[in-house]
């Protein structure tokens, strides 16, 4: 069948996988010792609301952490402890900025929450669509590919959904933790698929796999001839950025997401393959998100490996568990070395962490920059079919609507062009600057117009209780020329026009009020 | 200051530098096999062309405010200079190539604002200032005589062939094939008659004829363009689909009036068009971004070439039309772009309703 043939992206760069030290490293539990830092923002959207003081026990699986919003997501007691603090920590982010944290001063016991949803053991069929997104929602699971993106927000679909994707790309170099899932829990991954499949009423199911994880295919494949005989394994070109949303899409249904839609526009909904498995625990085990896999690795990495690792662990630890650092490392990320955030090793492990990756100076090779020579090699390059020199000399000269004019908005920031830039030119670095400035420059835009929006709105206000004064008095005045009428309504006009006169006080310039009261004639 | 670090945190081991390291090297069996076969004068010419490139360089780069030491080595000027060189004729005067040089790098680059910046491809600029304002100089060519032979001017004759001219030019000057199927056009002879009588396609190959400093060893030359396609320094398109464009209109010429029309190998094996093909036309700044943008370009020179050379008054034409096609590059880029993934090529959204493609 021709949806078992991949399409070929276009551009894309063959990078070094580099995954070799970590790809037969079997994902090793590490046990939660000393203090976990759980950041109450791991996902986008809303940081969650602390629901534990300090001081409080928690089990492990308790909810500490209650989701704020639509976009945002519940966080749990990784392990038993008790809560140390609740405080401000820095944040696996590039700009080091602290976010609400619950420090949990783990005991040791791992003593499990007592009141966990009960494990449903019935096929996938039995449970209401409803009741999944419900318990995956309570699960605080989010995409464990490292958008972080609530997971039962996609599991919710506003338009009906005929295909399942799952992402089994992995195209970072380094990184291997998923590669381990997918060899080591396919069983527990095709049962998420299934219960993710149900939910959403999606008739196809496909995984797609980059085909440098020959044993991952193979595992995959067999469990769901085991398991569950709809769901299509396919073999995708091992290619950056092969495992972007969009482009696994394409690879696999030949459809393409429209430009400013979303998957689920053309009916297809894509979840990471650790984000199913996680899917899978939450309603078989009844367990909450509280570890996952993690890939430490790089040059400065003593005994790089394959971690599943509690939420909350800082980065410094995890990397003590790898046999620690053999010498300083140039960079520390968090994910992969083509999009991931350097990261201070004080921040801890959130959600979306699927690498910590400390480069030496060797590895990183920054690359001197020189004038671009227009050699179009980043044209070649992009997934997205954009021409990325001319979107970021634009922004080199801050010509913002030039660069959006050429595709700055179409853009991934994958990284793709950068890559093959002889030049060396930052052009990720451009994209970024240039959207920062346009989001501003749209922010301020937006207060000009409010302001403006506002300032008519008063004058308006102004000019009809002017006009209203000015109605009232003469009404006032043909009242006195006409004695007949009775004595009892005047003072209520007169209350009412200085309760008339209220809004007017909000401004702080109003000689045109003050212009029109002393019209008023004296009653 | 500098830039914030964002990804990708690893890269290829390939910098501009680099790539004009790769085709220095890729050219430097051509250029050095006709060095050997021209003699000392054609040494001289090489160095002091590539000298004023880069002193004319360290010019430009001090009056724009740059840094001479971390840009010089950009190897663009080197560049530069080394493709003029070995289009220009093997024994020209000093003076050529100092002019050449200062017109290459200064007016070809400097004043558009340095690397990358320019329109018009550097050397091919100083070429043409040079053919229009020096036509003697620029058109004298001479019989090979490599190292070592008994005509082969030895290294002080080499000095003053360079400085103070040859002594009896009429004596070994020659004319190259392209002159020679001219002046049978203009005379109404038989063009493939009036070529030279020792014409030999092998001989072509191998630059055993008359031409310019490094444009004769078509087989040099295209093993260069290989090794630069192969380690993706150039793209194939462009050699590919000019020396096709080429080979197909002199084809269809020669099918149909072989008495007026020269074959395919005559345009592919002389002349620049080798040169050209793989290490002119395909300069990174002056050619167009994409590849079907390039594609028309590289189909556009060729067709300047083949016109110009049949028809035209000059008979070589290779540099007018890679300056032509340059000229349009600009417009190129704008109307070939790829289409944008979720985008209609008119740059439209896609509609949510779509067959797979």
């Amino acid at each position: 069948m021709l949806l078992n043939r991949p399409r070929l992206i276009r551009g894309g760069v063959r990078t070094e996988a580099r995954k070799q030290p970590t790809a037969d490293c079997p994902l090793e539990p590490v046990r939660p010792r000393g203090r976990l830092y759980l950041s109450l923002g791991q996902h986008i959207g809303r940081p969650a609301l602390p629901v534990v003081t300090p001081g409080e026990p928690v089990a492990r699986g308790q909810r500490i952490g209650r989701a704020d919003g639509a976009l945002s997501a519940h966080v749990h007691a990784p392990t038993s402890g008790r809560v140390a603090a609740i405080t401000r920590h820095v944040a696996p982010h590039p700009s080091g900025l602290p976010v609400l944290t619950v420090v949990i001063e783990a005991d040791g016991a791992g003593r499990w929450e007592d009141d966990l949803p009960e494990p449903f053991t019935g096929a996938a069929g039995q449970l209401p669509p409803r009741v999944i997104a419900e318990r995956v929602a309570d699960a605080g699971i989010v995409g464990l590919g490292g958008a972080a993106f609530p997971a039962a927000v996609k599991l919710d679909p506003e338009q009906p959904v005929t295909t399942l994707i799952l992402n089994g790309g992995e195209c970072e170099p380094y990184l291997t933790c998923d590669d381990r899932l997918m060899r080591e829990r396919a069983a527990g991954l095709i049962d998420g698929a299934g219960l993710i499949a149900h939910a959403l009423g999606a008739a196809r199911i496909a995984v797609g796999i980059e085909d440098n994880k020959r044993e991952a295919i193979h595992a995959v494949r067999h469990a769901a001839e085991k398991l569950d005989p709809r769901v299509e394994v396919t073999p995708v070109p091992s290619l950056w950025p092969q495992g972007s949303e969009k482009h696994l899409i394409y690879a696999l249904t030949g459809r393409e997401v429209p430009a400013g839609a979303r998957a689920g526009d053309i009916g297809v909904v894509v979840h990471n393959v650790g984000t199913a498995y996680a899917v899978h625990r939450a309603i078989r085990h009844g367990h909450p998100l509280i570890s996952r896999p993690v890939t430490v690795g790089g040059g400065a990495v003593a005994e790089p490996g394959n971690f599943e690792v509690p939420l909350g662990l800082p980065f410094q630890e995890l990397l003590e568990h790898a046999g620690g650092l053999t010498e300083a490392p140039e960079r520390v990320l968090a994910g992969g070395p083509m999009m991931g955030p350097v990261v201070s090793l004080e921040a801890a492990v959130a959600k979306g962490t699927n690498g910590v990756i400390a480069l030496t100076a060797d590895e990183v090779r920054e690359a001197r920059e020189h004038p671009c020579i227009r050699c179009g090699q980043c044209v070649d390059a992009c997934p997205m079919g954009l021409m990325p020199f001319e979107i970021a000399n634009r922004a080199a000269r801050d010509d913002l609507d030039g660069a959006a004019a050429h595709g700055l908005m179409d853009c991934l920031t994958c990284g793709s062009c950068a890559y093959v830039c002889p030049a060396g030119r930052p052009l990720v670095q451009l994209m970024h600057y240039a959207r920062g400035q346009r989001a501003e420059q749209a922010a301020a835009a937006e207060r000009a117009d409010l302001q403006r929006r506002l300032a008519e709105q008063r004058a308006e206000r102004q000019r009809r209780e002017a006009e209203r004064k000015r109605a009232k008095a003469a009404a006032r005045k043909q009242q006195r020329q006409t004695p007949a009428s009775d004595g009892g309504k005047a003072p209520a006009q007169g209350q009412e026009a200085s309760s008339d006169k209220q809004p007017s006080k909000d401004s702080a310039d109003a000689p045109k009020t003050s212009a029109t009261t002393n019209e008023e004639p004296p009653s | 200051m500098s830039d914030p670090v964002a990804g990708p945190h690893i890269r290829p081991p390939l910098s501009l530098p680099a790539l004009m390291g790769q085709v220095v090297l890729a050219t430097a069996p051509a250029t050095l096999f006709s060095v050997w076969l021209y003699g000392w004068p054609a040494f001289n010419l090489l160095l002091i062309t590539l000298a004023t490139a880069l002193a004319a360089e360290a010019l430009c780069l001090r009056a724009s405010g740059r840094s001479v030491r971390t840009n010089l080595g950009d190897g663009s000027a080197f560049v530069a200079g080394w493709i003029l060189a070995m289009s220009l004729p093997p024994w020209a005067p000093w003076w050529i190539g100092v002019t050449g040089g200062l017109l290459a790098v200064i007016v070809g680059k400097g004043i558009f604002g340095g690397t990358g910046q320019n329109l018009f491809n550097p050397a091919m600029v100083a070429r043409v200032g040079l053919l229009i304002a020096f036509p003697v100089e620029m058109t004298r060519w001479v019989e090979p005589a490599p190292l070592g032979s008994s005509e082969a001017p030895g290294f002080l004759e080499g000095l003053r062939v360079t400085f103070t001219g040859a002594a009896d030019w009429d004596a070994i000057s020659s004319a190259t094939t392209l002159d020679a199927t001219r002046a049978a056009t203009q005379e109404g002879e038989p063009v493939m008659s009036g070529l030279p009588g020792d014409y030999e396609p092998i001989a072509a190959l191998l630059g055993f004829t008359p031409g310019s400093l490094a444009e004769g060893s078509a087989l040099l030359l295209a093993l260069g363009g290989l090794y630069l396609i192969v380690r993706r320094v150039i793209p194939w398109e462009i050699p590919l689909v000019l020396l096709g464009t080429l080979a197909l209109l002199s084809s269809i010429g020669h099918l149909l009036n072989p008495e007026r029309y020269t074959d395919a190998s005559v345009h592919l094996l002389s002349g620049s068009s080798l040169l050209a093909a793989f290490f002119i036309a395909t300069d990174p700044t002056t050619s167009p971004a994409t590849r079907a943008g390039r594609a028309v370009f590289a189909a556009g020179c060729a067709a300047v070439i083949w016109v110009v050379r049949t028809y035209g008054g000059y008979p070589e034409a290779t540099a007018f039309a890679v300056l032509l096609m340059n000229a349009a590059t600009p417009l190129i880029d704008h109307w070939i772009r790829p289409r944008v993934y979720g985008r209609t090529r008119r740059g439209l959204a896609l509609p949510t309703e779509q067959e797979p493609r």
